[in-house]
C-alpha cells in the first residue's frame, strides 16, 4: 500500500483529522514556522530562568539579611516614604506601558511612541531614586563592604536596577525602531517581549519592597 | 609613571604571569603553538579560511552546530584526559619521601582544570552537541526555534573553553578544587588570577548553555512535526527536554553564585567571607542547588541514547515507553531535592540529612526502572551487537555498579566515612563515564552515519571500546578499595608505601583509557580514509526506527523536503512497515534562515571581556562591553534574517538523493 | 491509529502560519498569547494600588504586631504578584497551549525549593557550626 497523499496544502483546514477510511498521510507540504511562532515562550522561558536568578539572591537575603556584623540594621538605615515613591514609579511605568501595548494593538504609532516615553521616564525616575538611596547608604558609610546584610540588600535590590537600566536601553531601541519601521510585525513582537519583561520586574519589586524594605523594617 | 602605564595597559598582567619556569607548561606550549601553526598554515595553504566562516562559523544550522559542538567536546577531551593521566602519574609515583614530579601549585590546578573542563566543555558540549544535531531531525524540524541564538550559545561555549585554555598559558587557573569553595576561592586565599578564569569561563559558557536550554526547549515544544504528540515523541527527545528543562531552571543558579563571589573578590562585599557575617556554607549550598541537576543535566541525554540504540539494535519497539518518559520527568523534579547529599558533613543535622538520604535512596528507584525497561527491551530482541549496542551494554552493567555505590553514599552515616575519599572520586566516575562517556560514544557511533554517510571502521572501535571499559576498570576499581581504607581526594604525596601497588594499577587503567581514546582518534581517520567502504547512501544503516533515519545522509539543509506526519512513537519504522514511499514531485523553495556572523563577534568580544576582567585591564573591559552592547543592538536593526531555498536546488538535491537509492536497490 | 493524530493543538498551533509569503509569517492571530484591555489594565493597576498601600501603611503605622504584620504583607504580596501575573503579564493557562503556565508553576515549584530549602538548611548549618555567631543575641555572650 504505497499510499502516499499529499493531501495537505496548508492552512488549517488541513489539520482537520482524515476519515478512518483514507491511507494514512506520511508528510505534508506546508513549512514550519521559524522563530516567529516561538519568540513569545521562548522568552517567557527566558523570564523563568531569569526569576531564579533573583531567586537565588532573595535567599541568600534571606540568609545573610540579620548578619549585620555590628553594622547597621535595617530600622536604622531604610526610609519607607522614598520605598514607598519608588514604588509608585514603577507601578505607573508599568501601567503606561500597558497603555503603549494597548496603542500598539489599534495601530497608532505616535501614541505608542509617547506612552513609551512616558515609561521611559518613569523607569529613569525608578532608577534615580535608587541611585539616590544607594549614594546616601554609601555616604553614611552602610555600604555592600559594610556587612554580609549589606551585601545581599545592595546585590538584590542593585540587580533589580540593572535589570530596569537594561530595560530602559531596550526600551530606548525599541522607540528607535518603531520610529524608523513603524509597527510592523517583528517590532510588534519585540514590544511583546520587552512588555513581559517589564512587568516581570515589577513583580520582582513586589518580593523587593515586601521582604527586604518591609520585613527589614519590622525586625 | 611608566608603572602606572603599564598598570592601565595590562592591568595585572605582567612577564612574571607566563609561567616559562615551568618546563612542563613551556613544552606543551610549544607542542600547542607547533601545531596551531601547522593548522592555521594548511587552512591558509588550502585557501579554508573562507569556507570555514561562510559555510561552518558563521551558520545557524542545527547539525553543523551540533558537529562543531562535538569537535570541542573531543578537543578538549584530550585536554582534560591529560591533566587526569598526569595525577595518576603523579599519584603513582609520589611515595617513599618523593615529591612526584608536580609541585603542589601545578598540581592542585592540574586536578581543578580536569574537573572543570571534563564537565563543562567536554561532557556539556558533547551532550548539547548530539542534543543539537539530533532532535530537530528527530521530531521533524527545518531547524530549531532560534537557530541564530543556536550560533550564539556554540561559541559562547567555545569563548569559555578559550578562557580556559589561555590559563594554561598566560597566569595560572584555580588550586580550589572544580567548585571553588570559598573561603579558598576567596580574595584572600586565593589572591591571583586562577579563580578569576574559573569565574569567567564559567560565565560566558553558562550563558551560551543556559541560552542553549531555552532554544531546545522552545524547538521542542513548538517545532514537532505534525501528530507528533508529545507521548509520540523519540524518547531521545524527551530526555532532551527534560535536560533542557534543567538546564535552564539550574543554569541561572550557577550564573548567580558566580556573581556573588566575584563580587567578594572585585568589590569587597562579604557573601562568602568568613568575617562581617558573610557565610562560606551558603556558596556550598547554592552551588550545589545547581551542581545536582547538573549531574542529570549530563546523564538524562544517555539516557535517552541508551533508549533509542537499544530499541534499534534489538529491533523491537521500547519497553514501557511510558514508564520510560514518566521515570524521566519524575528524575527532572526530584533532582532538585536531593542537593544537601554533596555536604552531608557539613552538619546540618539529623533531620535534615535524613530528609535528603532518603530523597536520594528515591531517586534510584526511577533510574532502576530504566534498566529494567531497556532489559526487558533486549528479552527475546533480535540482538544486533554493534558498536552503539556493545557500549550500551557496558553502561548496563557498570552504571549499576556506579548507582549501587551511589546509594551507598547516600547513606548519611555511611557517607560520614567515606566522603571526600577516593570511594566518591570512584564512585562519581564509576557513573560519569560509566553513564554519561559510554553513552556518549555509543551517540557518537549511532548517529556518525547519518551526520557524515558513512559507518566507523569497526574494528578499530572494538579496539577503543575494549580498551576504554577494561581501563575504566583497572583505572578505578583500586580507588574504590581506597577510598573504603581511608584515603582522601585531591592528596600530591603519600606516607604508607602499602597503597602505592593500587595507585600504580589505576595508572596502568589510566594509560589503557589513553589506547582508548588513540584508537578512537585512529578509527576515525581510518575510517575517514576507507569512507567508500563504509558508504551508506540508504540514509538508514541500522534499520532505524525514529525520523532522523528517513532522510538522507548527511541530511539536506532543509532536512526533510516535505515535513513529515507522524502516527507512532516509532515514526520512521511505522512509515517503512506501512510501505511509504518517497514523494518524487511537488517540491516548493523552502524557507530558511541566513547565517550571520554576529554570534562569533559577540562571543569573541565576551571572551575579551572576560580576560580583561580576570587581569584587571579596565579599558579594555569597559570597550569591550561598550563593543557588547553596540553590536548585540544593532544587529536588532537587521530584520532580514531569512531567505528561501530556490525549489531548483531541492529537486536537484532530492533526485540525487532518489538516483542514489536507486543505485542502492 | 492515525484518525485523531492531526486533532493535537500542538500541530495546529506550530503551522499556523505556513512560510508563503516571506516575512509575513507573524500574522496577528495570537502568536505571542492574549493581550488586555483598558479595562482590565486598570483593574489591574487599582488592585496593586491597593495591594502596595495597604502593607505601606501597615509597617509604616505600626497598627498591628509584627508577627501578623508579616503575615499579613506575606499573604498580600502573594495576592499583588498573583494580579500582577493575571492582569499585567496576561497569564492564564491557555497561552502557548498552557505551556507558559506550565514553565510558571514549575519555576515556582523550584524556586520554592531552592529558598526554602536553602533557609531550612542554612538555619540548621548555623545552628550546629556557628553557635551564637547569627543569633540576635550575640552581644550577650561572653
Amino acid at each position: 500500500m504505497t499510499t502516499t497523499v499529499e493531501a495537505m496544502h496548508g492552512g488549517h483546514a488541513g489539520h482537520d483529522a482524515p476519515r478512518d477510511a483514507t491511507p494514512p498521510v506520511f508528510h505534508v507540504r506546508d513549512e514550519h514556522a521559524h522563530e516567529a511562532g516561538s519568540t513569545a515562550l521562548g522568552f517567557w522561558i527566558y523570564l523563568m530562568s531569569d526569576c531564579l536568578i533573583f531567586a537565588v539572591l532573595f535567599a541568600t537575603y534571606g540568609v545573610l539579611g540579620t548578619s549585620y556584623a555590628a553594622g547597621p540594621t535595617p530600622k536604622e538605615l531604610f526610609d519607607l516614604p522614598l520605598v514607598a515613591l519608588n514604588t509608585a514609579m514603577l507601578l505607573f511605568s508599568s501601567i503606561t506601558y500597558g497603555f503603549a501595548m494597548l496603542a500598539m494593538e489599534k495601530g497608532r504609532t505616535a501614541q505608542t511612541q509617547g506612552w513609551l516615553a512616558v515609561t521611559l521616564l518613569f523607569g529613569l525616575a525608578f532608577l534615580g531614586i535608587e541611585l539616590y538611596e544607594f549614594a546616601h547608604l554609601i555616604h553614611q558609610g552602610a555600604g555592600p563592604g559594610r556587612s554580609a546584610f549589606l551585601s545581599a540588600f545592595f546585590t538584590l535590590v542593585g540587580t533589580h536596577g540593572l535589570h530596569v537600566t537594561f530595560g530602559s536601553v531596550w526600551l530606548v531601541t525599541l522607540m528607535v525602531q518603531v520610529a524608523r519601521r513603524g509597527l510592523i510585525p517583528a517590532n510588534r513582537r519585540r514590544l511583546m517581549c520587552l512588555s513581559m519583561f517589564w512587568h516581570f520586574l515589577d513583580v520582582i519589586w513586589i518580593g523587593v519592597f515586601t521582604y527586604v524594605y518591609l520585613m527589614g523594617m519590622l525586625r | 609613571m611608566l608603572e602606572t602605564l603599564t598598570t592601565f595597559l595590562f592591568g595585572r598582567l605582567s612577564l612574571e604571569s607566563f609561567p616559562y619556569h615551568e618546563p612542563i607548561l613551556v613544552a606543551t606550549f610549544a607542542a600547542v603553538m607547533l601545531g596551531g601553526i601547522a593548522l592555521v598554515a594548511a587552512l591558509s595553504y588550502f585557501k579554508l579560511w573562507g569556507y570555514l566562516w561562510k559555510e561552518w562559523f558563521t551558520t545557524v544550522d542545527h547539525k553543523r552546530i551540533g558537529i562543531m559542538y562535538m569537535i570541542l567536546g573531543l578537543i578538549m577531551l584530550l585536554r582534560g584526559f591529560a591533566d587526569a593521566i598526569m595525577m595518576r602519574a603523579q599519584q603513582a609515583i609520589a611515595f617513599n619521601g618523593s615529591e612526584g614530579y608536580l609541585n603542589a601549585h601545578h598540581y592542585d590546578q592540574v586536578f581543578t582544570a580536569h574537573g572543570v573542563i571534563m564537565i563543562f566543555f567536554v561532557a556539556m558540549p558533547l551532550v548539547t552537541g548530539l542534543m543539537n544535531y539530533v532532535v530537530p531531525l528527530q521530531i521533524g524540524a527545518r531547524d530549531v526555534s532560534f537557530p541564530f541564538l543556536n550560533n550564539f550559545s556554540f561559541w559562547m561555549t567555545v569563548g569559555g573553553a578559550v578562557l580556559i585554555m589561555i590559563s594554561l598559558f598566560v597566569g595560572e587557573f584555580a588550586r580550589t578544587g572544580w567548585l571553588a569553595y570559598p573561603p579558598l576561592s576567596g580574595i584572600e586565599a586565593s589572591p591571583d588570577v586562577g579563580v578569576d578564569y574559573y569565574i569567567w569561563a564559567l560565565q560566558v559558557a553558562g550563558v551560551g548553555t543556559t541560552l542553549s536550554g531555552i532554544n531546545l526547549i522552545c524547538t521542542i515544544v513548538k517545532m514537532r512535526a505534525p501528530g507528533m504528540t508529545m507521548m509520540k515523541m523519540p524518547v531521545f527527545t524527551w530526555t532532551s527536554l527534560c535536560t533542557n528543562v534543567l538546564i535552564v531552571a539550574s543554569f541561572p543558579v550557577l550564573t548567580a553564585v558566580l556573581v556573588l563571589l566575584s563580587l567578594d573578590r572585585y568589590v569587597g562585599t562579604h557573601f562568602f567571607t568568613s568575617d562581617m557575617g558573610g557565610n562560606p556554607m551558603m556558596y556550598v549550598n547554592l552551588i550545589w542547588i545547581w551542581g545536582h541537576p547538573e549531574v542529570y543535566i549530563l546523564i538524562l541525554p544517555c539516557f535517552g541514547i541508551f533508549s533509542e540504540v537499544t530499541s534499534t539494535f534489538c529491533g523491537k519497539k521500547l519497553f514501557g515507553y511510558t514508564s520510560m518518559v514518566y521515570a524521566t520527568v519524575v528524575i527532572t523534579i526530584l533532582s532538585y531535592l536531593v542537593w544537601l547529599h554533596h555536604f552531608f558533613t557539613m552538619g546540618s543535622g539529623a533531620s535534615v540529612n535524613s530528609f535528603f538520604g532518603i530523597t536520594t535512596m528515591i531517586i534510584s528507584i526511577p533510574t532502576g526502572a530504566k534498566i529494567f525497561n531497556w532489559l526487558f527491551t533486549m528479552y527475546r530482541g533480535r540482538i544486533r551487537f554493534e558498536l552503539p549496542m556493545m557500549w550500551t551494554i557496558a553502561f548496563m552493567l557498570t552504571f549499576v555498579i556506579g548507582g549501587m555505590t551511589g546509594v551507598l553514599l547516600a547513606v548519611p552515616p555511611a557517607d560520614f566515612v567515606l566522603h571526600n575519599s577516593l570511594f566518591l572520586i570512584a564512585h562519581f566516575h564509576n557513573v560519569i563515564i560509566g553513564g554519561v562517556l559510554f553513552g556518549l560514544f555509543a551517540g557518537i557511533y549511532y548517529w556518525w552515519p547519518k551526520a557524515f554517510g558513512f559507518r566507523l571502521d569497526p574494528f578499530w572501535g572494538k579496539v577503543s571500546f575494549w580498551f576504554w571499559v577494561i581501563g575504566f576498570y583497572v583505572a578505578f576499581m583500586p580507588l574504590y578499595v581506597l577510598g573504603l581504607m581511608g584515603v582522601t581526594r585531591r592528596l600530591r604525596v603519600f606516607e604508607d608505601p602499602s597503597l602505592q601497588i593500587w595507585f600504580q594499577i589505576a595508572a596502568v587503567g589510566a594509560v589503557m583509557i589513553a589506547i582508548g581514546i588513540g584508537a578512537f582518534l585512529v578509527q576515525i581517520a581510518v575510517s575517514v580514509l576507507k569512507r567508500n567502504r563504509y558508504v551508506d547512501v540508504t540514509g538508514d544503516p541500522w534499520d532505524g526506527r525514529t525520523l532522523e533515519w528517513a532522510t538522507s545522509s548527511p541530511p539536506p539543509g532543509y532536512n526533510f523536503a516535505f515535513t513529515p506526519v507522524i502516527h507512532d512513537n516509532d515514526a520512521w519504522w511505522d512509515m517503512k512497515k506501512r510501505g511509504y514511499a518517497r514523494p518524487l514531485e511537488g517540491y516548493r523553495p523552502i524557507h530558511m534562515p541566513a547565517n550571520t556572523g554576529t554570534g562569533v563577534i559577540l562571543a569573541g568580544i565576551s571572551t575579551a571581556l572576560g580576560f580583561a576582567l580576570v587581569w584587571h585591564i579596565w579599558w579594555l573591559a569597559a570597550l569591550s562591553f561598550i563593543g557588547l552592547l553596540v553590536v548585540a543592538i544593532s544587529h536588532t536593526f537587521n530584520y532580514n534574517r531569512d531567505f528561501h531555498i530556490p525549489v531548483e536546488e531541492v529537486v536537484a538535491t532530492e533526485n540525487e538523493r532518489t538516483r542514489l537509492l536507486a543505485g542502492q536497490v | 491509529m492515525s484518525t485523531h493524530a492531526h486533532g493535537d493543538h500542538h500541530a495546529h498551533q506550530g503551522h499556523g502560519h505556513g512560510g508563503h509569503g516571506g516575512h509575513g509569517h507573524v500574522d496577528h492571530d495570537h502568536v505571542e498569547g492574549a493581550h488586555g484591555t483598558f479595562g482590565s489594565y486598570m483593574t489591574g493597576f487599582v488592585l496593586s494600588v491597593i495591594l502596595t498601600v495597604i502593607p505601606f501603611w501597615l509597617v509604616m503605622t505600626g497598627t498591628l504586631d509584627n508577627t501578623t504584620t508579616t503575615a499579613v504583607i506575606l499573604g498580600l504580596a502573594v495576592v499583588q504578584i498573583l494580579v500582577h501575573m493575571v492582569y499585567f503579564l496576561h497569564m492564564n493557562g491557555r497561552v502557548e497551549g498552557g505551556w507558559s503556565m506550565l514553565a510558571m508553576i514549575f519555576t515556582i515549584i523550584v524556586v520554592v525549593i531552592m529558598f526554602a530549602g536553602s533557609l531550612w538548611v542554612m538555619y540548621h548549618m548555623n545552628h550546629n557550626m556557628m553557635p551564637g555567631m547569627t543569633t540576635p543575641d550575640m552581644s550577650k555572650l561572653p
